[in-house]
Protein backbone atom coordinates (compact mmCIF):
# COMPACT_ATOMS: atom_id res chain seq x y z
CA UNK A 1 0.00 0.00 0.00
CA UNK A 2 2.89 2.28 0.97
CA UNK A 3 5.54 1.69 -2.06
CA UNK A 4 8.79 3.71 -2.30
CA UNK A 5 10.91 3.58 -5.40
CA UNK A 6 14.41 5.47 -5.62
CA UNK A 7 13.74 8.22 -3.17
CA UNK A 8 17.00 10.85 -3.10
CA UNK A 9 17.47 13.56 -0.69
CA UNK A 10 20.34 16.03 -0.44
CA UNK A 11 20.83 18.17 2.30
CA UNK A 12 23.06 20.87 0.88
CA UNK A 13 25.91 19.01 -0.65
CA UNK A 14 25.50 15.61 1.67
CA UNK A 15 23.43 13.00 -0.46
CA UNK A 16 21.51 12.11 2.55
CA UNK A 17 19.71 9.64 0.55
CA UNK A 18 20.91 7.68 -2.10
CA UNK A 19 17.27 6.17 -3.91
CA UNK A 20 16.09 3.90 -1.51
CA UNK A 21 13.04 1.27 -2.48
CA UNK A 22 11.12 -0.16 -0.19
CA UNK A 23 7.19 -1.39 0.17
CA UNK A 24 5.23 -1.47 3.18
CA UNK A 25 2.58 -3.90 3.01
CA UNK A 26 -1.19 -3.34 4.53
CA UNK A 27 -1.69 -4.77 7.78
CA UNK A 28 2.14 -5.45 8.36
CA UNK A 29 4.73 -4.20 10.90
CA UNK A 30 8.24 -2.81 8.45
CA UNK A 31 11.07 -1.85 10.18
CA UNK A 32 14.32 0.66 9.34
CA UNK A 33 17.20 -0.21 11.20
CA UNK A 34 20.62 0.98 10.44
CA UNK A 35 23.42 2.67 12.74
CA UNK A 36 23.32 6.81 13.07
CA UNK A 37 22.65 8.88 9.83
CA UNK A 38 22.15 6.14 7.99
CA UNK A 39 19.04 8.25 6.82
CA UNK A 40 16.39 6.39 8.57
CA UNK A 41 14.78 9.27 9.74
CA UNK A 42 15.20 11.26 6.31
CA UNK A 43 13.45 8.55 4.76
CA UNK A 44 10.46 8.94 7.03
CA UNK A 45 10.03 12.90 6.79
CA UNK A 46 10.75 12.96 3.32
CA UNK A 47 7.40 10.49 2.94
CA UNK A 48 5.73 13.17 5.28
CA UNK A 49 6.92 15.85 3.18
CA UNK A 50 8.65 17.56 5.74
CA UNK A 51 11.93 17.23 3.90
CA UNK A 52 11.81 17.91 -0.15
CA UNK A 53 12.85 14.50 -1.86
CA UNK A 54 13.01 12.93 -5.34
CA UNK A 55 11.86 9.98 -6.82
CA UNK A 56 8.46 8.82 -6.11
CA UNK A 57 6.28 7.65 -3.13
CA UNK A 58 2.83 6.06 -3.65
CA UNK A 59 0.73 5.66 -1.12
CA UNK A 60 -2.55 3.45 -2.15
CA UNK A 61 -1.32 4.12 -5.71
CA UNK A 62 -1.61 7.81 -5.51
CA UNK A 63 1.66 9.78 -5.88
CA UNK A 64 2.68 11.89 -2.60
CA UNK A 65 6.09 13.71 -2.92
CA UNK A 66 5.06 17.44 -3.35
CA UNK A 67 2.07 16.80 -1.35
CA UNK A 68 1.36 19.55 1.43
CA UNK A 69 2.04 17.29 4.94
CA UNK A 70 -1.57 17.97 5.66
CA UNK A 71 -3.19 16.48 2.98
CA UNK A 72 -0.84 13.51 3.38
CA UNK A 73 -2.26 13.25 7.53
CA UNK A 74 -5.74 13.67 6.45
CA UNK A 75 -5.16 10.62 4.18
CA UNK A 76 -4.25 8.45 7.29
CA UNK A 77 -0.22 8.56 6.73
CA UNK A 78 0.82 9.80 10.34
CA UNK A 79 4.28 10.28 11.68
CA UNK A 80 5.27 10.19 15.45
CA UNK A 81 8.04 12.44 15.38
CA UNK A 82 11.72 11.70 16.15
CA UNK A 83 12.69 12.97 20.18
CA UNK A 84 8.65 12.72 21.68
CA UNK A 85 8.27 16.16 19.85
CA UNK A 86 4.65 16.60 22.26
CA UNK A 87 3.88 19.91 22.81
CA UNK A 88 5.33 20.66 26.55
CA UNK A 89 3.37 23.56 27.66
CA UNK A 90 0.25 22.50 26.53
CA UNK A 91 -2.48 19.92 28.54
CA UNK A 92 -2.42 16.39 27.65
CA UNK A 93 -5.94 16.99 26.27
CA UNK A 94 -4.95 19.73 24.06
CA UNK A 95 -1.79 17.59 22.81
CA UNK A 96 -4.63 15.12 21.77
CA UNK A 97 -6.62 17.35 20.26
CA UNK A 98 -3.98 18.75 17.91
CA UNK A 99 -3.86 14.97 17.18
CA UNK A 100 -7.05 15.49 15.40
CA UNK A 101 -6.29 18.14 14.21
CA UNK A 102 -7.44 17.34 10.43
CA UNK A 103 -10.23 15.53 11.52
CA UNK A 104 -13.64 17.06 12.48
CA UNK A 105 -16.09 14.30 13.21
CA UNK A 106 -16.26 15.33 16.74
CA UNK A 107 -17.64 12.28 17.90
CA UNK A 108 -15.56 10.00 16.66
CA UNK A 109 -13.01 12.45 18.35
CA UNK A 110 -14.01 11.73 21.51
CA UNK A 111 -14.63 8.11 21.05
CA UNK A 112 -11.00 7.76 20.13
CA UNK A 113 -9.83 10.17 22.88
CA UNK A 114 -11.14 7.46 25.18
CA UNK A 115 -9.89 4.99 23.09
CA UNK A 116 -6.27 6.40 23.62
CA UNK A 117 -7.07 6.86 27.39
CA UNK A 118 -7.67 3.14 27.40
CA UNK A 119 -4.07 2.38 25.90
CA UNK A 120 -2.50 4.62 28.05
CA UNK A 121 -4.30 4.95 31.69
CA UNK A 122 -2.16 7.26 32.94
CA UNK A 123 -2.41 9.97 30.37
CA UNK A 124 -6.30 10.20 31.46
CA UNK A 125 -5.01 11.26 35.01
CA UNK A 126 -2.95 13.56 34.03
CA UNK A 127 -5.27 14.65 31.05
CA UNK A 128 -5.46 18.57 32.28
CA UNK A 129 -1.48 18.61 33.40
CA UNK A 130 0.89 20.01 30.66
CA UNK A 131 2.89 17.57 28.91
CA UNK A 132 6.09 19.21 29.67
CA UNK A 133 6.40 17.61 33.11
CA UNK A 134 6.04 14.64 32.03
CA UNK A 135 8.55 12.11 32.20
CA UNK A 136 10.45 11.12 28.89
CA UNK A 137 8.13 7.71 28.67
CA UNK A 138 4.78 9.34 29.59
CA UNK A 139 5.86 11.97 26.08
CA UNK A 140 6.77 9.03 24.73
CA UNK A 141 3.49 7.42 25.46
CA UNK A 142 1.66 11.15 24.32
CA UNK A 143 3.08 11.50 21.22
CA UNK A 144 2.03 7.94 20.19
CA UNK A 145 -1.65 8.28 21.67
CA UNK A 146 -1.21 12.17 19.69
CA UNK A 147 -0.57 10.30 16.27
CA UNK A 148 -3.31 7.73 17.16
CA UNK A 149 -5.77 10.58 16.98
CA UNK A 150 -5.64 11.49 13.48
CA UNK A 151 -6.70 7.68 13.01
CA UNK A 152 -4.17 6.07 10.87
CA UNK A 153 -3.96 3.57 8.27
CA UNK A 154 0.11 3.55 8.33
CA UNK A 155 1.81 4.66 11.58
CA UNK A 156 5.28 5.34 11.18
CA UNK A 157 7.12 5.81 14.28
CA UNK A 158 10.95 7.23 14.24
CA UNK A 159 13.15 5.82 17.09
CA UNK A 160 10.42 5.35 19.92
CA UNK A 161 12.54 3.00 22.34
CA UNK A 162 15.18 6.32 21.83
CA UNK A 163 16.53 7.32 25.43
CA UNK A 164 13.59 5.38 27.50
CA UNK A 165 14.29 3.47 30.19
CA UNK A 166 14.32 -0.17 30.00
CA UNK A 167 10.82 -0.73 31.32
CA UNK A 168 8.80 1.97 29.13
CA UNK A 169 11.17 0.26 25.65
CA UNK A 170 9.47 -3.29 26.76
CA UNK A 171 6.01 -0.99 26.80
CA UNK A 172 6.43 0.74 23.56
CA UNK A 173 6.84 -2.46 21.95
CA UNK A 174 3.91 -3.98 23.41
CA UNK A 175 1.80 -1.19 22.39
CA UNK A 176 3.19 -1.41 19.13
CA UNK A 177 1.99 -4.67 19.13
CA UNK A 178 -1.73 -3.84 19.67
CA UNK A 179 -1.63 -0.95 17.82
CA UNK A 180 -0.85 -3.21 14.80
CA UNK A 181 -3.53 -6.13 15.88
CA UNK A 182 -5.79 -3.14 15.66
CA UNK A 183 -5.50 -2.83 12.23
CA UNK A 184 -2.90 -0.19 11.96
CA UNK A 185 -0.19 -0.80 9.46
CA UNK A 186 3.25 0.43 11.37
CA UNK A 187 6.81 1.70 9.90
CA UNK A 188 9.28 1.58 12.62
CA UNK A 189 12.41 3.50 12.74
CA UNK A 190 14.89 2.09 15.14
CA UNK A 191 18.47 2.08 16.47
CA UNK A 192 17.24 -1.10 19.31
CA UNK A 193 17.87 -3.48 16.21
CA UNK A 194 16.43 -6.39 18.42
CA UNK A 195 13.33 -5.00 19.86
CA UNK A 196 12.47 -3.94 16.25
CA UNK A 197 13.41 -7.20 14.40
CA UNK A 198 11.42 -9.28 16.96
CA UNK A 199 8.12 -7.57 16.40
CA UNK A 200 8.44 -6.45 12.60
CA UNK A 201 7.32 -8.64 9.57
CA UNK A 202 10.07 -7.39 7.03
CA UNK A 203 13.10 -5.02 8.32
CA UNK A 204 15.47 -2.91 6.10
CA UNK A 205 18.88 -2.12 7.18
CA UNK A 206 19.96 1.14 5.96
CA UNK A 207 24.22 2.15 6.08
CA UNK A 208 24.69 5.99 4.19
CA UNK A 209 21.90 6.47 2.01
CA UNK A 210 21.20 3.42 0.93
CA UNK A 211 19.04 0.12 1.60
CA UNK A 212 22.09 -2.63 1.93
CA UNK A 213 19.79 -5.52 2.45
CA UNK A 214 16.38 -6.66 3.44
CA UNK A 215 14.86 -9.72 4.70
CA UNK A 216 12.00 -11.16 6.97
CA UNK A 217 12.11 -9.64 11.13
CA UNK A 218 13.13 -13.38 12.41
CA UNK A 219 15.47 -14.06 9.32
CA UNK A 220 17.63 -10.65 9.99
CA UNK A 221 17.36 -11.55 13.63
CA UNK A 222 19.67 -14.14 12.89
CA UNK A 223 21.51 -13.24 10.02
CA UNK A 224 25.54 -12.73 10.59
CA UNK A 225 25.45 -9.19 9.09
CA UNK A 226 22.93 -8.16 11.26
CA UNK A 227 24.46 -9.88 14.30
CA UNK A 228 27.74 -8.27 13.91
CA UNK A 229 26.92 -4.72 13.34
CA UNK A 230 23.71 -3.89 15.16
CA UNK A 231 23.30 -6.92 17.89
CA UNK A 232 26.74 -6.40 19.04
CA UNK A 233 27.43 -10.04 18.72
CA UNK A 234 30.55 -11.85 17.09
CA UNK B 1 -19.55 14.98 32.31
CA UNK B 2 -19.98 14.11 35.74
CA UNK B 3 -22.37 15.16 37.93
CA UNK B 4 -19.93 17.02 40.38
CA UNK B 5 -18.89 19.34 37.91
CA UNK B 6 -22.13 20.73 37.34
CA UNK B 7 -22.17 22.59 40.10
CA UNK B 8 -18.91 24.68 39.93
CA UNK B 9 -20.30 25.26 36.65
CA UNK B 10 -22.64 26.82 37.65
CA UNK B 11 -21.33 28.65 40.40
CA UNK B 12 -18.24 30.23 37.92
CA UNK B 13 -21.13 31.37 35.55
CA UNK B 14 -22.95 33.23 38.33
CA UNK B 15 -19.68 35.15 39.36
CA UNK B 16 -18.15 35.62 35.33
CA UNK B 17 -22.16 37.28 35.25
CA UNK B 18 -21.62 39.25 38.78
CA UNK B 19 -17.90 40.06 37.96
CA UNK B 20 -19.13 41.79 34.68
CA UNK B 21 -22.08 43.61 36.14
CA UNK B 22 -19.68 44.84 39.09
CA UNK B 23 -17.13 46.04 36.12
CA UNK B 24 -20.14 47.82 34.06
CA UNK B 25 -21.03 49.44 37.63
CA UNK B 26 -17.48 50.26 38.32
CA UNK B 27 -17.02 52.28 34.71
CA UNK B 28 -20.40 54.33 35.51
CA UNK B 29 -19.05 55.37 39.09
CA UNK B 30 -15.72 56.44 37.69
CA UNK B 31 -17.56 58.03 34.82
CA UNK B 32 -19.43 60.46 37.75
CA UNK B 33 -16.49 60.78 40.15
CA UNK B 34 -13.37 61.40 38.49
CA UNK B 35 -12.48 64.51 36.63
CA UNK B 36 -11.80 64.16 32.68
CA UNK B 37 -7.97 64.11 33.13
CA UNK B 38 -8.13 60.74 35.57
CA UNK B 39 -10.61 59.49 32.67
CA UNK B 40 -8.25 59.66 30.20
CA UNK B 41 -5.74 57.51 31.93
CA UNK B 42 -8.41 54.91 32.60
CA UNK B 43 -9.53 54.98 28.45
CA UNK B 44 -5.21 54.66 27.79
CA UNK B 45 -5.50 51.81 29.75
CA UNK B 46 -8.21 49.96 27.77
CA UNK B 47 -6.14 50.70 24.41
CA UNK B 48 -3.05 49.62 26.03
CA UNK B 49 -4.96 46.49 26.93
CA UNK B 50 -5.49 45.96 23.10
CA UNK B 51 -2.23 46.72 21.90
CA UNK B 52 -0.91 43.95 24.47
CA UNK B 53 -3.50 41.45 23.65
CA UNK B 54 -2.80 41.84 20.40
CA UNK B 55 1.29 41.62 20.18
CA UNK B 56 0.76 38.81 22.82
CA UNK B 57 -1.48 37.07 20.06
CA UNK B 58 2.11 36.75 18.26
CA UNK B 59 4.75 36.95 20.02
CA UNK B 60 3.00 35.21 23.14
CA UNK B 61 0.84 32.25 21.67
CA UNK B 62 2.34 31.91 18.31
CA UNK B 63 6.01 32.60 19.52
CA UNK B 64 6.98 34.52 16.86
CA UNK B 65 9.13 37.28 17.46
CA UNK B 66 7.71 40.81 16.07
CA UNK B 67 8.41 44.34 16.60
CA UNK B 68 6.44 45.84 14.41
CA UNK B 69 3.90 46.82 16.32
CA UNK B 70 4.00 50.50 16.49
CA UNK B 71 3.70 50.80 12.41
CA UNK B 72 0.10 49.15 12.59
CA UNK B 73 -1.03 51.05 15.51
CA UNK B 74 0.54 53.93 12.94
CA UNK B 75 -1.61 52.30 9.77
CA UNK B 76 -4.32 52.24 11.76
CA UNK B 77 -4.47 55.26 13.18
CA UNK B 78 -3.93 57.52 10.18
CA UNK B 79 -6.40 55.53 8.34
CA UNK B 80 -9.15 56.44 10.80
CA UNK B 81 -8.16 59.74 11.63
CA UNK B 82 -8.17 60.19 7.79
CA UNK B 83 -11.59 58.80 7.37
CA UNK B 84 -13.41 60.69 10.36
CA UNK B 85 -12.19 64.03 10.00
CA UNK B 86 -14.46 66.85 8.42
CA UNK B 87 -13.80 68.14 4.74
CA UNK B 88 -13.25 71.31 6.39
CA UNK B 89 -10.76 70.08 8.86
CA UNK B 90 -8.89 68.52 6.06
CA UNK B 91 -8.63 71.89 4.77
CA UNK B 92 -7.27 73.15 7.15
CA UNK B 93 -4.92 70.87 8.44
CA UNK B 94 -3.15 70.75 5.07
CA UNK B 95 -1.44 73.84 4.87
CA UNK B 96 1.80 72.71 3.02
CA UNK B 97 -0.31 71.07 0.13
CA UNK B 98 -3.68 70.59 -0.42
CA UNK B 99 -4.76 66.63 0.59
CA UNK B 100 -5.31 64.30 -2.67
CA UNK B 101 -8.60 65.05 -4.22
CA UNK B 102 -10.28 61.62 -3.57
CA UNK B 103 -10.08 61.45 0.33
CA UNK B 104 -10.72 65.31 0.32
CA UNK B 105 -14.56 64.56 0.65
CA UNK B 106 -14.26 61.51 2.54
CA UNK B 107 -16.20 61.52 5.93
CA UNK B 108 -17.43 58.51 7.46
CA UNK B 109 -18.68 57.47 11.53
CA UNK B 110 -16.08 56.75 13.43
CA UNK B 111 -16.88 52.95 13.85
CA UNK B 112 -17.08 52.13 10.22
CA UNK B 113 -13.65 54.20 9.99
CA UNK B 114 -12.28 52.46 12.96
CA UNK B 115 -13.01 49.17 11.15
CA UNK B 116 -11.71 50.03 8.12
CA UNK B 117 -8.62 51.10 10.25
CA UNK B 118 -8.25 47.50 11.42
CA UNK B 119 -8.91 45.85 7.83
CA UNK B 120 -6.15 47.99 6.50
CA UNK B 121 -3.76 47.34 9.05
CA UNK B 122 -4.67 43.85 8.81
CA UNK B 123 -4.86 43.80 5.08
CA UNK B 124 -0.73 45.56 5.66
CA UNK B 125 0.36 43.05 8.13
CA UNK B 126 -0.89 40.14 5.68
CA UNK B 127 1.47 41.69 2.92
CA UNK B 128 4.12 41.49 5.01
CA UNK B 129 3.25 38.46 7.18
CA UNK B 130 3.35 36.70 3.68
CA UNK B 131 7.29 38.01 2.91
CA UNK B 132 8.49 37.93 6.55
CA UNK B 133 7.15 35.02 8.35
CA UNK B 134 9.63 33.08 6.32
CA UNK B 135 11.92 34.06 8.44
CA UNK B 136 12.28 33.26 11.72
CA UNK B 137 13.24 34.17 15.17
CA UNK B 138 15.76 37.47 15.27
CA UNK B 139 15.80 37.66 11.99
CA UNK B 140 11.58 38.11 11.97
CA UNK B 141 12.05 40.58 14.71
CA UNK B 142 14.50 42.53 12.55
CA UNK B 143 12.28 42.26 9.26
CA UNK B 144 9.46 43.61 11.05
CA UNK B 145 11.65 46.36 12.94
CA UNK B 146 12.80 47.58 9.83
CA UNK B 147 8.89 47.26 8.33
CA UNK B 148 7.68 49.48 10.93
CA UNK B 149 10.60 52.41 10.87
CA UNK B 150 9.39 51.87 6.64
CA UNK B 151 5.70 52.99 7.53
CA UNK B 152 6.84 55.47 9.77
CA UNK B 153 8.89 57.10 6.65
CA UNK B 154 6.14 56.82 4.39
CA UNK B 155 3.77 58.22 6.69
CA UNK B 156 6.27 61.26 7.07
CA UNK B 157 7.25 62.03 2.96
CA UNK B 158 3.78 61.32 1.90
CA UNK B 159 2.41 64.44 2.39
CA UNK B 160 -0.43 64.58 0.18
CA UNK B 161 -2.26 61.96 2.20
CA UNK B 162 -0.78 62.26 5.85
CA UNK B 163 -0.09 65.84 6.15
CA UNK B 164 3.42 64.19 6.51
CA UNK B 165 5.68 65.64 9.71
CA UNK B 166 2.98 67.93 10.26
CA UNK B 167 0.84 65.34 11.52
CA UNK B 168 -3.24 65.45 11.53
CA UNK B 169 -4.54 67.76 14.38
CA UNK B 170 -8.00 69.16 15.96
CA UNK B 171 -9.51 64.68 15.45
CA UNK B 172 -13.13 64.65 16.97
CA UNK B 173 -12.70 62.91 20.69
CA UNK B 174 -14.37 60.42 19.29
CA UNK B 175 -12.79 57.96 21.67
CA UNK B 176 -15.06 57.78 25.06
CA UNK B 177 -14.54 55.80 28.00
CA UNK B 178 -17.42 53.56 26.33
CA UNK B 179 -15.57 53.19 23.16
CA UNK B 180 -12.42 52.63 24.58
CA UNK B 181 -13.35 49.84 27.28
CA UNK B 182 -16.11 48.22 24.65
CA UNK B 183 -13.69 47.89 22.55
CA UNK B 184 -10.97 46.06 24.77
CA UNK B 185 -13.50 43.66 26.07
CA UNK B 186 -14.64 42.85 22.92
CA UNK B 187 -11.24 42.00 21.90
CA UNK B 188 -10.44 40.18 25.44
CA UNK B 189 -13.55 38.05 24.93
CA UNK B 190 -12.99 37.41 20.92
CA UNK B 191 -9.34 36.74 21.84
CA UNK B 192 -10.26 33.97 24.55
CA UNK B 193 -12.68 32.51 21.99
CA UNK B 194 -9.76 32.38 19.79
CA UNK B 195 -7.02 30.91 21.97
CA UNK B 196 -9.53 28.15 22.84
CA UNK B 197 -10.46 26.94 19.43
CA UNK B 198 -9.05 25.00 17.32
CA UNK B 199 -6.76 28.02 15.48
CA UNK B 200 -5.84 28.95 19.18
CA UNK B 201 -4.18 25.16 19.91
CA UNK B 202 -2.20 25.10 16.51
CA UNK B 203 -1.15 28.49 17.57
CA UNK B 204 0.29 27.08 20.64
CA UNK B 205 1.28 23.85 18.84
CA UNK B 206 3.82 26.32 16.40
CA UNK B 207 5.20 27.97 19.29
CA UNK B 208 5.63 24.75 21.31
CA UNK B 209 7.23 22.75 18.22
CA UNK B 210 7.41 23.85 14.75
CA UNK B 211 8.29 20.21 12.97
CA UNK B 212 5.41 17.79 15.21
CA UNK B 213 2.80 20.87 14.34
CA UNK B 214 3.72 20.39 11.38
CA UNK B 215 4.14 16.88 11.47
CA UNK B 216 0.11 16.83 12.51
CA UNK B 217 -0.36 18.36 9.70
CA UNK B 218 -1.33 22.22 10.69
CA UNK B 219 -0.51 24.50 7.38
CA UNK B 220 2.55 26.29 9.87
CA UNK B 221 3.09 28.57 7.38
CA UNK B 222 -0.73 29.54 6.69
CA UNK B 223 -0.98 29.97 10.53
CA UNK B 224 1.13 32.00 11.50
CA UNK B 225 0.54 34.39 8.15
CA UNK B 226 -3.06 34.28 10.08
CA UNK B 227 -2.04 34.90 13.29
CA UNK B 228 -0.09 37.91 12.82
CA UNK B 229 -2.99 39.15 10.65
CA UNK B 230 -5.52 39.19 13.05
CA UNK B 231 -2.57 41.08 15.69
CA UNK B 232 -1.88 43.55 12.52
CA UNK B 233 -6.00 44.13 12.87
CA UNK B 234 -6.33 44.43 16.60
CA UNK B 235 -2.81 46.98 16.66
CA UNK B 236 -5.02 49.07 13.84
CA UNK B 237 -8.22 48.97 16.08
CA UNK B 238 -6.03 50.42 18.71
CA UNK B 239 -4.53 52.72 16.73
CA UNK B 240 -7.58 54.65 15.64
CA UNK B 241 -8.73 54.63 19.32
CA UNK B 242 -5.45 56.46 20.41
CA UNK B 243 -5.68 58.87 17.25
CA UNK B 244 -9.82 59.80 18.21
CA UNK B 245 -7.97 60.00 22.20
CA UNK B 246 -5.23 62.18 21.51
CA UNK B 247 -7.02 64.03 18.71
CA UNK B 248 -3.25 64.97 17.15
CA UNK B 249 -1.22 62.15 15.59
CA UNK B 250 2.42 62.93 13.87
CA UNK B 251 4.86 60.13 13.10
CA UNK B 252 6.88 61.20 15.64
CA UNK B 253 4.65 59.33 17.56
CA UNK B 254 5.00 55.85 16.17
CA UNK B 255 9.11 54.98 16.54
CA UNK B 256 9.91 51.60 17.44
CA UNK B 257 10.02 52.46 21.26
CA UNK B 258 6.18 52.34 21.46
CA UNK B 259 6.59 48.87 20.37
CA UNK B 260 8.90 48.13 23.57
CA UNK B 261 6.29 49.96 25.72
CA UNK B 262 3.61 47.21 24.58
CA UNK B 263 6.77 44.58 24.55
CA UNK B 264 7.36 45.63 27.98
CA UNK B 265 4.10 44.90 29.16
CA UNK B 266 3.52 41.56 27.54
CA UNK B 267 6.81 41.00 29.23
CA UNK B 268 5.86 41.74 32.08
CA UNK B 269 2.28 39.90 32.59
CA UNK B 270 3.43 36.71 31.03
CA UNK B 271 4.30 35.76 27.79
CA UNK B 272 1.11 33.71 26.78
CA UNK B 273 -1.26 34.74 29.15
CA UNK B 274 -4.81 36.97 28.03
CA UNK B 275 -4.92 37.46 31.84
CA UNK B 276 -1.24 38.95 32.43
CA UNK B 277 -1.25 41.10 29.13
CA UNK B 278 -4.55 42.89 30.61
CA UNK B 279 -3.37 43.07 34.30
CA UNK B 280 0.18 44.33 33.23
CA UNK B 281 -1.01 47.00 30.42
CA UNK B 282 -3.45 48.64 33.64
CA UNK B 283 -0.87 48.36 35.89
CA UNK B 284 2.22 49.81 33.71
CA UNK B 285 -0.64 52.56 32.69
CA UNK B 286 -1.78 53.40 36.17
CA UNK B 287 2.12 53.18 37.29
CA UNK B 288 3.47 55.49 34.14
CA UNK B 289 0.84 58.36 36.14
CA UNK B 290 1.98 57.71 39.62
CA UNK B 291 5.24 57.73 38.77
CA UNK B 292 5.26 60.78 37.34
CA UNK B 293 6.80 62.33 40.01
CA UNK B 294 10.11 60.93 39.53
CA UNK B 295 10.29 63.40 36.33
CA UNK B 296 9.91 66.73 38.69
CA UNK B 297 12.24 68.03 40.59
CA UNK B 298 13.42 65.07 43.71
CA UNK B 299 13.89 65.53 47.24
CA UNK B 300 16.61 62.81 47.61
CA UNK B 301 17.44 64.12 51.52
CA UNK B 302 21.20 64.73 50.75
CA UNK B 303 20.53 66.38 47.44
CA UNK B 304 17.54 68.18 45.24
CA UNK B 305 17.50 67.08 41.48
CA UNK B 306 16.66 69.61 38.78
CA UNK B 307 13.69 66.93 37.06
CA UNK B 308 15.01 64.61 35.29
CA UNK B 309 12.92 63.59 31.81
CA UNK B 310 12.71 59.70 31.49
CA UNK B 311 13.50 58.76 34.77
CA UNK B 312 10.19 56.97 35.09
CA UNK B 313 11.55 54.83 32.65
CA UNK B 314 14.42 53.98 34.36
CA UNK B 315 11.50 52.47 37.06
CA UNK B 316 10.14 50.29 34.29
CA UNK B 317 13.62 49.12 32.84
CA UNK B 318 15.31 47.83 36.24
CA UNK B 319 11.59 46.25 36.41
CA UNK B 320 12.07 44.50 33.34
CA UNK B 321 15.22 43.31 34.36
CA UNK B 322 14.09 42.16 37.72
CA UNK B 323 11.51 40.11 36.03
CA UNK B 324 13.57 39.02 33.34
CA UNK B 325 16.37 37.79 35.88
CA UNK B 326 14.32 36.38 38.55
CA UNK B 327 10.69 35.50 37.13
CA UNK B 328 10.93 34.97 33.27
CA UNK B 329 7.71 33.58 32.80
CA UNK B 330 6.18 37.13 33.76
CA UNK B 331 3.19 38.13 35.92
CA UNK B 332 1.14 34.92 35.22
CA UNK B 333 3.41 32.97 32.96
CA UNK B 334 1.08 30.65 30.37
CA UNK B 335 -1.98 30.33 33.05
CA UNK B 336 -4.98 32.33 32.58
CA UNK B 337 -7.41 33.40 35.27
CA UNK B 338 -9.99 31.16 36.53
CA UNK B 339 -12.34 30.93 39.29
CA UNK B 340 -11.45 27.69 40.04
CA UNK B 341 -7.55 28.67 40.33
CA UNK B 342 -9.02 30.95 42.90
CA UNK B 343 -10.69 28.52 44.52
CA UNK B 344 -7.89 26.31 44.30
CA UNK B 345 -4.97 29.25 45.64
CA UNK B 346 -8.49 29.14 48.94
CA UNK B 347 -9.54 32.90 47.99
CA UNK B 348 -12.99 31.21 47.26
CA UNK B 349 -14.57 28.03 48.99
CA UNK B 350 -13.94 24.78 46.72
CA UNK B 351 -17.20 23.31 46.19
CA UNK B 352 -17.73 19.87 44.69
CA UNK B 353 -14.65 20.49 42.12
CA UNK B 354 -12.19 17.73 42.08
CA UNK B 355 -8.69 18.28 42.90
CA UNK B 356 -6.54 18.56 40.32
CA UNK B 357 -9.06 18.34 37.28
CA UNK B 358 -10.39 21.74 36.94
CA UNK B 359 -7.71 24.26 35.52
CA UNK B 360 -10.33 25.50 32.89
Amino acid sequence: MLSIKNLSVHYGGIHALRGISLDVPAGGIVTLIGANGAGKSTTLNSIMGLVKAGGSVKWNGKEILGVPTRRIVESGLVLVPEGRRVFPNLTVDENLSLGAYARSDKAGVEADRERVFALFPRLKERRQQKAGTFSGGEQQMLAVGRALMSRPSVLMMDEPSLGLAPLFVGMIFDIIRQINAAGVTVLLVEQNAKAALEVADTGYVMETGTIAFSGGGKDLLIDDRVRKAYLGET
Amino acid sequence: MDNPRKNPMSRNAALTLAASIAGLGLLFVFEATFDPFTMQIFKLCAINVILALSLNLINGFTGLFSLGHAGFMAVGAYTCAILAMTPAQKTANFILQPIVPWLADVHLPFLPALLIAGLFAGFIGWLLGVVALRLRDDYLAIATLGFSEIIRVVLTNAQPITNGSLGLKGLPRYTTMWWAWGAAIAVTVFLVLLIRSSYGRAFKSIRDNEIAAEAMGIDVFGMKVLSFTISSFLAGIAGGLLAHYLTTIDPKQFIFLKTFDILLIVVLGGVGSITGSIVAAIAVTLSMEVLRFLDGPLNLGFMVTQGIPGLRMVFFSALLMIVVIFRQQGLMGTSEFSWDALARIGLLPRRGAKPGTGIE
